[in-house]
């Protein structure tokens, strides 16, 4: 590893990895929600790390994505853990396995 | 590379892990807090201490809880009956086994163009401040907008539910 | 004495020519009128006959004019019209008619006594119910026999010979409901087939060896010297030039049309017509027709003929020598049957086929004269007996066995005084009747005739025979007491007139043909004729003079002897019976002939026939089975692959797509996480080939 910056990447990238794994194969929409905010983090932290060694930190691109991203993810959680309740009072449950009313 | 980027990795990589294949879900809810924190030392480590303490308020402070919060209106409390893991989790696996792959593989191809280092930022909260009001206020507006749609959103479906259920 | 093939030359068509043809058409186009009449029409069709002949006679009689005055003035007629019908290839088929002295006068003869028995059906037929078609045949038949009598086209004649054969079937099987009608029309229908396929062969041989269907056509035609010269080159089998045997075809031909041995069998049965049929047809016309026939290609017959320096013949020909022989023994052998039979029309059948024999012995040994003046004489004379004979029938209420009739000579007194004038004219008697003169031609030309000797002794039995069986039949039907029950009654006028015309003629014809005055030999020669009583008082004449007396009173006395005013019962044997049974029993049933067909020619066609039929029912119509057994199975074999083979494998085809179907669209079961796993393997796959792509 001849730049730290490698050493990050790889760390979001298996964060990444995680949380899409956990997405996968969970069966409770709520560990679903969780693995997707994992996943949301990796992203983060590979934002942080490409700003802290880009030739122009002044320019606070980076960090700006990141902030923005925070905030829309909290957004995105709360809408999303709001609806799961919502599926819980209509069907009793929140195994994914027995949600197929999508199917075509 | 210093043993705090190792050490720092090392909490935020087991939280995570631990929240993926932990039973109870209210353990898996703790865990991945740990993966949080984890992630805003990192930040902390990175001289972004703006982002670092932006990730301990919302990210600990409000979707932790949050998900506790869900956790308990649904009874995930109860340990499921058929299992925490789908069915069909071979097929899931494999799948995100080969995100990584594609992606590892990316990152250590391109590790020759990356710089190998740079000084620390001279940056200071007067000057984010100064950029989300001026050269970010446009999406710093349409964010508010966001958070603000998201608000009654969430709203709405719990009241549609309490609606009904009367 | 016997006439030269002359050529005469051809002349310019005249009028008489050029309205011939109408006169076999008028009665044709009358007997289609007829046929076409919605309902019976019994005055209106009667009239439409009677009326087409009489027009046809008229016409005649303007063309015998025409030609007797020709005669008159020197030049002989021979006037023809011709015409192609169709060509192929280079060849022609032609058609024609022709006006010259035999065809004149024959004509003349068929109309006139055509005409008489018209007249003198209307009154037979008025019971009958079928009237209608009755003149709607006959009308056909005078149609076709003129026809046939003006053809100078071989074609043309046989075709109007055929339509006679036809014309004389439907009427022999006019009343078809009876079974033996049925069966002597057909009988006389084949015999006369087989004749006519022999006819047949001459007419296509003849046409192609001399290229042309036409008699005479100004020097090109079959019977002119160009023609006959060819046909003498060329030789046939046994010997004989083609000329001959050519001939002898149209001789079979003329032989079952004219009744001549061996093929008379039909004659007899053909007495199941009616009454005016059997004198008209089986009479006076249609089996005239055959010695008409010979007379037309005499040429042909006697070509090849070596002559003297004058003219006369130095010898005879083949052909000539076989008509004169088959005539001969047909007079002898008819003769004979009639002796025993007890039908009256059956008598007087055998009797027109011994006088037939007469006629074709006639024209083999005396020429186309001799023959056709006693064919002109024997058919007014013949009609006469016939059209008495059904008087008779109709006045003893259709009774028609002799044995059952008697005395009718007091009862019936026109029908017997004209009956006996047709008789003594059959017979010969001397000086008086035309037969005399005609049979007499006859029988000075067989004597006189050095190449051919037996034949005049054959004729001279013949003509005793005559005399006996015909004094036989008289005093069986007029003489004696009436054996039958009922009483017999005279038939109307419309009946007797026609009788008594008839017997007019059957005198008066005498007077052409006598040596003291030969007209009708001068007329057909076409050189003048001179009246010469002296030829009466000749030595020669004296002679044959004593020779037939002799022979008829010897007829007519032992005729007399054994029948003559007796009067036999029914139940009796016949007078000659009782002294030659054998002989009497042999003769009765006519010699055995038609026995001997069946025997033979029928048993054999009933072979083929029933191999025929195992033919067609079991290998053909096996064949045809098999045929229909292969399409069978090969259906079914298509029917089983169309079902299990294309339906099945569509089908099936189908069936695997839909399952196909249903299990590809087990990806869409509704689950969130099946999406989205598929969407990140859809990023890995896409990331994997970007980078692929991009990699150098």
């Amino acid at each position: 590893m001849s730049s730290p910056l490698t050493g990050y990447l790889v760390v979001a990238a298996l964060l990444f990895s995680i949380g899409l794994a956990g997405a996968l194969v969970r069966r409770n929409a709520i560990m679903v929600l969780i693995g997707i905010e994992l996943m949301l983090n990796a992203a983060n932290l590979n934002f942080i790390a490409f700003w802290r060694y880009s030739p122009h930190p002044e320019a606070l691109t980076g960090m700006m994505f990141a902030i923005f991203s925070i905030a829309v993810a909290a957004a995105e959680a709360a809408v999303g853990l709001g609806l799961v309740i919502a599926i819980h009072r209509h069907t009793g449950t929140t195994d994914l396995d027995k949600m197929n009313r999508m199917r075509g | 590379m210093g043993i705090m980027f190792y050490l720092i990795a090392a909490i935020t990589l087991a939280g995570a892990l631990a929240a993926m294949t932990l039973k109870h879900l209210v353990h898996a809810a703790l865990a991945v807090t740990v993966a949080f924190a984890g992630l805003a030392l990192f930040f902390l480590n990175l001289d972004a201490q703006f982002a670092g303490f932006a990730q301990i308020l919302v990210y600990i402070g409000a979707v932790a809880i949050l998900v506790v919060f869900a956790i308990l209106l649904t009874r995930g409390s109860e340990l499921p009956k058929d299992g925490v893991f789908s069915r069909t989790w071979f097929v899931g696996l494999p799948v995100a086994a080969g995100i990584f792959a594609v992606l590892g593989w990316a990152v250590i191809a391109s590790s020759k163009a990356l710089p190998s280092d740079a000084p620390t930022p001279a940056v200071n909260v007067h000057d984010i401040g100064v950029a989300l009001v001026g050269r970010y206020v446009l999406p710093l507006e349409i964010l508010a907008l966001l958070l603000t749609a998201a608000t009654i959103g969430a709203v709405m479906v719990a009241l549609h539910e309490k609606e009904r259920a009367k | 004495m016997i006439d030269q093939t002359t050529s005469l030359t051809p002349q310019a068509a005249s009028t008489a020519v050029g309205i011939l043809w109408l006169i076999p058409a008028v009665p044709i186009v009358a007997s289609g009128v007829i046929a076409l009449l919605k309902q019976p029409r019994r005055k209106l069709s009667a009239t439409l006959a009677i009326g087409a002949l009489s027009f046809s006679l008229l016409l005649a009689i303007f063309a015998f004019v025409h030609v007797v005055s020709n005669w008159a003035a020197g030049a002989a007629t021979r006037e023809t019209v011709n015409f192609t019908w169709f060509q192929f290839g280079n060849s022609a088929v032609d058609l024609g008619w022709i006006l010259d002295p035999l065809s004149a006068i024959m004509a003349v003869m068929v109309c006139f006594v055509g005409l008489l028995i018209f007249i003198y059906s209307t009154g037979y037929m008025a019971h009958d119910e079928n009237f209608t078609r009755f003149f709607c045949f006959l009308s056909l038949f005078a149609g076709a026999m003129l026809g046939v009598v003006i053809a100078n086209s071989i074609l043309l004649l046989f075709m109007c010979w055929e339509l006679v054969g036809l014309t004389s079937y439907l009427l022999i099987g006019f009343w078809y409901q009876k079974p033996s009608a049925a069966a002597a029309a057909k009988k006389a229908f084949i015999t006369t087939r087989v004749g006519d396929i022999f006819f047949l062969l001459g007419i296509v041989w003849l046409f192609a060896q001399t290229g042309t269907l036409l008699f005479y056509n100004h020097g090109s035609g079959s019977m002119e010297g160009l023609a006959l010269g060819g046909l003498l080159t060329q030789h046939a089998a046994l010997g004989l030039t083609a000329a001959s045997a050519i001939a002898l075809l149209i001789f079979a031909g003329a032989a079952g049309k004219s009744g001549q041995l061996p093929l008379h069998v039909w004659l007899p049965d053909a007495m199941e017509g009616p009454t005016p049929v059997s004198a008209l047809i089986h009479a006076a016309t249609m089996v005239a027709a055959g010695v008409y026939l010979i007379a037309r290609v005499y040429p042909l017959l006697s070509a090849g003929m070596p002559l003297t320096a004058s003219g006369d013949a130095a010898g005879t020909t083949t052909a000539l020598i076989v008509v004169t022989w088959i005539g001969a023994a047909t007079a002898v052998f008819a003769a004979l049957v009639a002796v025993a039979q007890n039908d009256i029309k059956r008598i007087l059948a055998y009797s027109t086929i011994s006088q037939l024999g007469y006629m074709m012995a006639g024209l083999g040994l005396g020429g186309v004269a001799v023959g056709m003046f006693h064919l002109i004489t024997h058919a007014f004379f013949k009609a006469l007996l016939f059209l008495g004979a059904g008087s008779v029938i109709h006045g003893c209420h259709e009774e028609q066995d002799i044995r059952r009739m008697g005395g009718l000579k007091t009862q019936m007194r026109a029908t017997f005084l004209t009956y006996a004038v047709g008789m003594l004219a059959l017979c010969g008697f001397p000086l008086v009747f035309s037969g005399f003169w005609s049979k007499d031609a006859i029988l000075e030309a067989a004597h006189n005739s050095a190449y051919i000797k037996g034949p005049y002794y054959l004729l001279i039995f013949g003509a005793v025979l005559t005399a006996f069986y015909m004094t036989r039949q008289v005093s069986y039907v007029f003489f004696g007491k009436w054996r039958g029950h009922g009483h017999p009654h005279e038939s109307p006028r419309v009946m007797t007139v026609p009788l008594a015309i008839l017997a007019l003629f059957a005198v008066a014809l005498g007077a052409i043909g006598t040596p003291a005055w030969p007209w009708f030999r001068a007329f057909l020669e076409g050189h003048a004729a001179s009246i010469d009583i002296h030829t009466l008082f000749e030595a020669d004449f004296a002679k044959l003079l004593a020779t037939s007396t002799v022979i008829v009173f010897l007829g007519l006395g032992l005729g007399w002897l054994l029948y003559g005013n007796k009067s036999p019962k029914p139940e009796e044997p016949d007078a000659l019976e009782k002294t030659a049974p054998a002989i009497w029993a042999a003769l009765r049933d006519r010699l055995y002939v038609d026995e001997l067909y069946s025997v033979t020619v029928i048993a054999f066609y009933y072979r083929w026939a029933s191999v025929a039929d195992w033919l067609d029912r079991r290998v053909w119509g096996g064949i045809v089975a098999a045929v229909a057994w292969v399409f069978k199975m090969s259906a079914q074999f298509n029917r089983l692959l169309d079902m299990h083979g294309v339906d099945g494998t569509f089908d099936k085809a189908c069936e695997e797509l839909s399952t196909g179907g249903g299990i590809v669209s087990r990806v869409q079961n509704g689950r969130a996480q099946t999406y989205l796993r598929i969407l990140a393997f859809a990023v890995i796959a896409l990331a994997a080939i970007l980078i692929w792509s991009v990699k150098p």
